[in-house]
């Protein structure tokens, strides 16, 4: 990136495109509200005033897929809901990224049992993994800073 | 420990349908014959004002001689916050009389102990009139899974149930590697 002084009032900042739009987008991540077990307290805890996702422009919580393109995927997800979340996630725009928060989310956790998806990457790809049960307000926030850091390796189509 | 008077009027009233009557921390427990099991819960709730139904569930006794199932029933009555537990046996396959008709609130209960036991309660009645179904697992579940022979990790209808709404191409592939 460079910036040309070209008189008084004029400035040319010229850039790559990609990582312009990844730059963007990597600021601005469109969660969708998807709460699903105990992992969601934290998640609200994280978007609220104390830890403030709205510091790294995450705070615009969604309660529709085709206005998201981040799923957090926070609790523990039942078979009977494997279809809905299939559903929501195909129904969100591209580019798009999945976190899985939390043990179950990740693996079943605790519950190796008849009604529950030993892990959301079953369903849908998962972009990253965030460990803990639940995982604290700061693991959350790290695994979004983490997340930006893949958009601005791999450009803004890492999806 | 409950009054008494009510517990004696419930064997004044039902004589031999009465079978049990014991205690458990400070609840009294009576237990009943399933034939006059929708009398003594009408009963209670008209006589005594147990106008609060807590809960229903189910016990499975799978090694008992007789009948295999408890039905529970805890209720309170707001006036005094006594508390009573009424049990009956139910045999597989035995019907129990549905208390919709007294309690609203039984609505959900019946309907997640069928699901959870297989007990089928007749002339249940849903709010908008439907009968009795599933409340947890999905409508097209096979099996009842707090039923002791039931497997933790589920059968093999459960391994499959995911596949028949995502088939494979319409979900995620991977292959997930497990610590021994």
């Amino acid at each position: 990136m460079a910036v040309e002084v070209v008189g008084p009032k004029n400035v040319i900042i010229t850039a790559k495109l990609d990582k312009l739009v990844s730059w963007g987008r990597r600021w601005s991540f469109w969660p969708l509200t998807f709460g699903l077990a105990c992992c969601a307290i934290e998640m609200m805890a994280t978007a609220a005033s104390r830890f403030d996702m709205a510091r790294i422009g995450a705070e615009v919580y969604r309660p529709s897929p085709r206005h998201s393109d981040l799923m957090i995927v926070a609790g523990t997800l039942t078979k009977k809901m494997a279809p809905v979340l299939r559903r929501l996630y195909d129904q969100m725009p591209h580019p798009k990224w999945v976190m899985s928060m939390g043990s179950c989310a990740n693996s079943g956790g605790i519950f190796d049992t008849y009604s529950v998806t030993q892990g959301v990457d079953l369903i849908v790809p998962v972009d990253i993994y965030v460990p803990g049960c639940p995982p604290t307000p700061e693991t959350l926030y790290d695994a979004l800073l983490k997340l930006q850091d893949k958009l601005r390796k791999g450009g803004s189509l890492n999806a | 420990m409950l009054d008494e008077k009510i517990i004696n009027s419930l064997k004044e009233r039902f004589e031999d349908s009465i079978l049990d009557v014991g205690a458990s921390s400070g609840d009294s427990i009576v237990t009943v014959e399933l034939s006059s099991l929708h009398d003594v819960l009408l009963f209670l709730h008209s006589e005594f004002a147990f106008d609060y139904l807590l809960f229903i569930t189910a016990l499975d006794y799978p090694k008992r001689e007789g009948k295999r199932f408890d039905v529970v029933y805890q209720l309170r009555t707001t006036s005094t916050f006594d508390e009573i537990r009424i049990k009956a046996s139910v045999a597989e396959g035995e019907e129990v009389e549905s208390v919709t008709d007294i309690w609203v609130s039984a609505i959900g209960d019946e309907c997640e102990t069928y699901d959870m036991f297989g007990i089928w309660f007749k002339n249940h009645k849903g709010p908008g009139g439907e009968g009795l179904r599933r409340a947890l697992m999905p409508d097209d579940w096979v099996g009842h899974p707090l039923r002791k022979e039931y497997p933790l990790k589920g059968d093999d209808f459960a391994d499959k149930w995911t596949e028949k709404y995502l088939p494979e191409g319409q979900r995620h592939q991977i292959e997930h590697t497990r610590m021994p």
